[in-house]
């Protein structure tokens, strides 16, 4: 019906990825049913479009994934205020150099035994690889320590296997180090500039995991390939993706990219859900910088997290890459209480492909046409 | 105004319910300004097509563009003015006189068989033409509907008789505005 010239938009590959966007938007408000002849008034009537229209401007699912909430004052009160203020001055001149303590600590540990490890262990792989995972999975419970973060794990703890992968929703970095805390996953991340890359690079690289650049198309194929590899090796670590491929606020779950779900391996979904009750950990990488994110959690009371390590699913026969994605983020938003939206993260970084329009267009005209034809 | 953090004052409120006839509450002025202030990223005091096509929701409405043309670089006041009459409250003329002005893409007032065409291509896209295989279906289809009409294709509409198309015809053009 198309000609595949006209799909060259920057955002068209990425759209590839989803399932149709119509399955979830309120459908049939911009199709008129047929209600016989067409008449001059129907034709000039294009107030379901601008309804659909005006309503996105006012309110819209997108946005609502990438907000950060305003915590509700609560100390504006005679009463409250000067324990309110007792509580900043302990979490910010007594909590806070306390933490930053343990972090240096924890740093120094890590890094004098890590370089030797890394350095003068080179015949040993199996061991040096063992040590650095515990090494790895130390530093991140020191992280975890900075930020008092009370996390309750539910569910068996993730086994090492060849041929699986944890695939789990995505609010901020600190998943990550909650996550890698229990068990050094190699994780599947956007390369970040600044200490996180350096860290990425040299500490993190040593695990196994994988960095890419979500704009370079390139890098996709190149993740692709070694994804595949990773998940084949008997003694890699557990491979952990998210996703969504973007930081979302906790509250909903936007679409699932394909690539862990035509894997050929079994996915295991890790659902996060965090108690907004202290401080909200949506990271939202425009608005702030990842080492203000840590300095925020650092200067709350506590992080508070529950962590579900769900039965793990594998591709039913006849399902597609992208059904069996849905039906994994089904199972993870019932778990952590989330709504799913049926957008694409990546739509942060781009617009959406104009097939999107054409399928709307398509349906009225459609439409106008059946009720020509009962003329 | 303008500064994107700061809070409106009663008296900015007023102002604005003022200038968009009352067709907002105060609660939903307050709602529309936290929205207003999230689309405009960049805090510029006013909304570039470029933000207000990051709503996808918005970038895919076939009509996205035409309206780009009318709301390009609003500020608040003019943003509650253009929403106002998707509110409950505004009158059935003032929502027709809205679809008028989106036809009508030059603004003088008239409404040309042109325009009418222009608003089916958008709503339809190339399928029509492209299904049919016959140029210019549209264009039957729209002379026919307006022959039967009693115009023909060389009438200028002018307000009041889209007033006179579309008053009856049981119009719903209604957003809610969510207030919390």
């Amino acid at each position: 019906m198309r000609s595949p010239g006209q799909l060259k938009s920057s955002s068209s590959e990425l759209d590839l990825d989803g399932p149709n966007i119509e399955d979830y938007l309120p459908s049939g408000s911009s199709i008129q049913e047929p209600l016989g002849k067409l008449r001059l008034r129907d034709l000039l009537d294009i107030s379901p479009t601008l309804t659909e229209a005006a309503g996105a401007i006012v309110d819209d699912s997108f946005t609502r994934c990438f907000k950060s909430n305003q915590p509700e004052p609560w100390n504006w009160n005679i009463y409250l205020f000067p324990l309110w203020c007792f509580g900043v001055v302990f979490r910010y001149f007594i909590l806070f150099p306390l933490r930053v303590i343990v972090l240096t600590i924890g740093w120094i540990i890590f890094l004098s035994s890590f370089i030797p490890v890394h350095s003068l262990l080179k015949g040993h792989d199996k061991l040096r690889k063992k040590l650095e995972r515990c090494l790895v999975e130390l530093i991140c419970s020191f992280f975890v320590a900075s930020w008092t973060g009370v996390v309750k794990y539910h569910g068996p703890r993730p086994s090492m296997r060849p041929k699986q992968v944890f695939v789990a929703n995505h609010t901020s970095m600190i998943d990550f180090i909650i996550l890698e805390q229990m068990t050094a996953f190699a994780v599947i991340m956007q390369k970040h500039p600044g200490w996180v890359g350096l860290l990425q690079s040299t500490i993190l690289e040593s695990v196994g995991c994988i960095w890419f650049n979500r704009s370079e198309a390139k890098d996709r194929e190149i993740v692709a390939r070694k994804l595949r590899d990773h998940v084949q090796g008997t003694d890699n670590n557990p491979l952990l993706i998210f996703p969504e491929g973007t930081c979302v606020n906790n509250h909903y779950t936007v679409m699932f990219k394909k690539g862990a779900f035509e894997l050929g391996c079994t996915v295991c979904p890790v659902a996060i859900k965090y108690n907004k009750i202290f401080v909200d950990a949506f990271w939202n990488s425009r608005k702030q910088s990842f080492t203000m994110h840590l300095l925020q959690l650092m200067t709350s009371w506590a992080v508070v997290c529950d962590v579900w390590y769900l039965e793990p699913q594998t591709l039913r026969p006849g399902e597609t890459a992208i059904e069996f994605a849905e039906r994994v983020r089904d199972i993870i938003s019932v778990r952590a209480g989330l709504k799913k939206v049926p957008w694409d993260g990546y739509l942060k970084y781009s617009r959406p492909s104009p097939k999107h329009r054409e399928r709307k267009q398509q349906s009225f005209a459609e439409s106008v046409l059946r009720r020509l034809d009962e003329k | 105004m303008g500064n994107a953090s700061s809070m409106l004052t009663q008296y900015d409120i007023e102002e604005v319910q003022q200038h968009c006839n009352h067709a907002f509450s105060q609660q939903e002025i307050v709602s529309l300004y936290e929205r207003f202030c999230q689309l405009d990223r960049n805090n510029g005091g006013f909304i570039s097509a470029e933000e207000f096509l990051s709503v996808p929701e918005f970038a895919v409405n076939p009509l996205s563009q035409r309206l780009l043309r009318m709301v390009d670089g609003l500020n608040f006041k003019e943003f509650v003015a253009f929403l106002s009459a998707f509110s409950p409250h505004a009158t059935l003329h003032q929502k027709i006189e809205f679809i008028f002005k989106v036809y009508d893409s030059d603004g003088n007032g008239k409404v040309t068989f042109t325009d009418m065409l222009d608003v089916l291509r958008d709503l339809t896209g190339t399928f029509i033409s492209e299904k049919q295989r016959e140029v210019g279906l549209y264009f039957q289809v729209l002379t026919d509907v307006l022959d039967e009409a009693g115009y023909t294709k060389d009438s200028l509409m002018i307000l009041s008789d889209f007033v006179k198309i579309l008053g009856n015809s049981g119009l719903k053009i209604e957003v809610e505005v969510p207030v919390d």
